[in-house]
């Protein structure tokens, strides 16, 4: 403000002077002036090819299923068979064992990450956040199938003899829940391959909530406390409305790459194309681990095309996962704008 | 002359480009004898200057690659059948054989103690036989300790020519498991955990106790793995080795035609489960000198890569099925013009 009022005569005349145009205004120079239409182009072109890259994947997806597709039609969804030898083929146990692993590896992953975010943000002390940070950022560089070795070799009979089997005998003759702990005792199934995934998907989600949470602007923080709050109190009202589309985006980014996780779920799953019942220890076959491991030796044919329909249906569950996020954030942002 | 200068250098550059071209012969195909294909082709390379380039990819990938005539030759574990050989027009020949081999981990039980038939492996990989001590595997080992254990079964998750040595033995021995599930690189498999290739077999079997798999002999062999007795067609327990996989093969009836699965032969020595890898290629022929190069190199593995096989535990073909091959070859191999395709 003092700036503007001058204070004498002399600093009057020199405000005038300064503010009046000092001859014409420096001429830019054009150096080349088609670079702007060439670059609108790269871009335009790089989004376009994105877009036709997408329309080629989807076409050759459909002309490769086209004869398992025509012979199977939508029952492939709801089939459990899957015999090469007499190529009947179905999809349902490899659909269910998709989304099944990928459903406990959101149940274990997002409040576990939500966990570290919350402690990196709010409680670590200053000393310990760098170091914990970094560390569980490598975690996402680990290649999966390390992963994959350690739940296979490490991992699976920690599972199988401290939990499975004990779970087997105790309910091993009781109806029903008997069932739900069934299989082979050898900790490789559903369960095990969620695990893995849990721990493999942690580091997105919990470096996305982190980052998200940091930007919470420190004043909402204050006033809360300042009102009384507790820490709990403020992360729950605060930070976690204030940021709930990126705290989504990440559990999404994690979702992603759980169901499209290949190597590291082919190790642990047990590649059972059969359902013998819904027990998570029961070994069954996911999507990306059946195409991983039958692809090679598929015969033209029924065989190989009912491969692609399912590479198809795990573009299309993807797809209705992004699509239902978006939608998803959509609405969050909705009824942020009706209630400010 | 800058001019005459870039001319000379892509004549150059089109001349050397030629030269390697026609000394490079490509194949495709099965994974199981990759390694002795490898070891044959870095010797006769440094024998003759001829590369042999050979991607293991899988049989059916191979058989798909050949084909098309993307590649001069093509691979497969499995044979082809006569009249689908006829269909794509294509001649098949075997060039090593090998042995699938079962293997198991129960505590107390050595290498070769435990004897099976091909009845009981059956009833095993169907789920009916479930614990070791059953008394259909306790009727074939009298005095052998067996636990009180549930049979974890181990089968490759992969499609695979050794799944389909293992499935076609499975096949002739035990009707049901023909009935229920058949034969095939890949099937419908009743029960088991599945491992990716033969390491994953043998890392779940060297992990799970009271487990049974199925490996390559020669990935058995060289990771000493717990293996079994097997009965014979000829009703003898054999342990699997080289003379065995020998013994199946001598059986055979490669005169008639070479779809040759080497399950279940007769011999009081012979491993039940052996087979033969197979190498596919067009008969009537558009690159001549290409088919000639790689006719070559399997001529000069049958004469030279006897020993290289051996190291690698494979089986050598018998010297009379090597002459039949070769009579094959001048017969069936021709060129555009219909005259035989040269491999001396």
């Amino acid at each position: 403000m003092a700036a503007i009022l001058p204070a004498n005569s002399i600093d009057r005349e020199r405000g005038q002077a300064r503010a009046k145009p000092d001859g014409r205004p420096p001429q830019r120079r054009r150096v080349a002036p088609w670079a702007d239409t060439v670059f609108s182009l790269l871009t335009h072109g790089a989004a376009w090819l994105t877009l036709a890259l997408l329309a080629g994947i989807i076409g050759s997806l459909l002309v490769g299923a086209a004869p398992a597709i025509k012979q199977f039609g939508l029952n492939f969804l709801i089939t459990a068979d899957w015999d090469p030898v007499q190529e009947k083929f179905g999809g349902l146990v490899m659909i269910y064992g998709t989304l099944m692993t990928s459903l406990i590896a959101l149940l274990i992953a997002v409040p576990v990450s939500f966990g570290i975010a919350l402690f990196l943000t709010e409680l670590s002390p200053g000393w310990l956040r760098r170091p914990l940070g970094i560390a569980i950022e490598l975690l996402a560089a680990v290649p999966s199938i390390v992963y994959g070795m350690w739940g296979l070799l490490v991992f699976g009979p920690i599972l199988a003899t401290y939990v499975q089997q004990p779970l087997q005998s105790l309910l091993g003759g009781v109806p029903y829940l008997g069932a739900l702990v069934s299989g082979p005792p050898v900790g490789i199934g559903i369960l095990s391959a969620g695990i893995i995934l849990a721990i493999m998907i942690i580091p997105f989600i919990a470096s996305v909530m982190r980052d998200v949470f940091e930007v919470t602007p420190a004043m909402l923080k204050e006033s809360a406390y300042g009102l009384g709050s507790t820490t709990w109190e403020v992360v729950w009202k605060v930070v976690l409305p204030y940021t709930k589309t990126g705290v989504v985006g990440g559990v999404m980014l994690g979702l992603g790459r759980a169901l499209g996780e290949t190597m590291a779920v082919t190790f642990v799953i047990g590649n059972m194309n059969q359902l013998n019942s819904l027990s998570v220890f029961e070994a069954a076959n996911s999507i990306t681990s059946a195409l991983a491991n039958e692809f090679a030796e598929a015969g033209a044919g029924l065989h190989q095309a009912s491969l692609i329909y399912l590479g198809l249906v795990l573009f299309f569950i993807t797809f209705v996962v992004l699509a239902f996020s978006k939608v998803l954030l959509n609405k969050l942002k909705k009824n942020e704008g009706a209630r400010s | 002359m800058t001019q005459l200068r870039a001319g000379l250098l892509f004549a150059a550059c089109a001349a050397m480009f030629s030269v390697a071209h026609a000394q490079e012969v490509t194949g495709a195909g099965a994974s199981f004898p990759a390694p002795v294909y490898a070891k044959w082709a870095d010797a006769y390379n440094k024998a003759t200057g001829v590369r042999i380039n050979y991607q293991s990819v899988g049989s059916g990938a191979g058989i798909k690659q050949i084909q098309a005539k993307t590649v001069d030759f093509g691979a497969s574990d499995a044979p082809l059948k006569d009249d689908q050989l006829a269909k794509d027009g294509l001649v098949q020949f075997p060039t090593v054989i090998g042995g699938v081999v079962p293997v198991i981990n129960v505590k107390g039980i050595a290498a070769g103690q435990l004897k099976l038939n091909g009845q009981v492996l059956g009833d095993i990989y169907l789920g009916k036989v479930t614990k070791w001590n059953d008394p259909a595997i306790a009727a074939l080992n009298p005095g052998v300790q067996l636990p009180d254990a549930a049979i974890a079964v181990v089968r490759r998750a992969d499609g695979s020519g050794t799944s389909f040595l293992f499935t076609n033995y499975l096949s002739k021995v035990n009707a049901d498991w023909k009935a229920k599930v058949g034969e095939g690189t890949a099937v419908n498999w009743p029960t088991g955990a599945g491992g990716k290739g033969n390491e994953g077999v043998s890392a779940f079997v060297t992990r799970l106790p009271n487990s049974i798999g199925y490996v390559e002999y020669a990935y058995a062999k060289q990771n000493k793995m717990t293996y079994v007795l097997m009965k014979n067609a000829d009703g003898a327990f054999v342990s699997p080795s080289d003379d065995a996989f020998k013994a199946a093969a001598a059986g055979a009836k490669w005169n008639e035609s070479f779809y040759q699965v080497l399950t279940e032969q007769p011999g009081k020595a012979s491993w039940p489960i052996t087979g033969a890898t197979f190498i596919l290629m067009h008969a009537a022929q558009d690159k001549p000198a290409q088919a000639s190069a790689a006719l070559k190199f399997f001529d000069w593995a049958y004469t030279q890569g006897d020993k290289t096989a051996d190291e690698l535990d494979y089986v050598p073909l018998p010297a009379a099925v090597k002459d039949l091959v070769r009579k094959q070859w001048a017969d069936r191999v021709k060129d555009a013009a219909g005259k035989a395709v040269s491999f001396k």
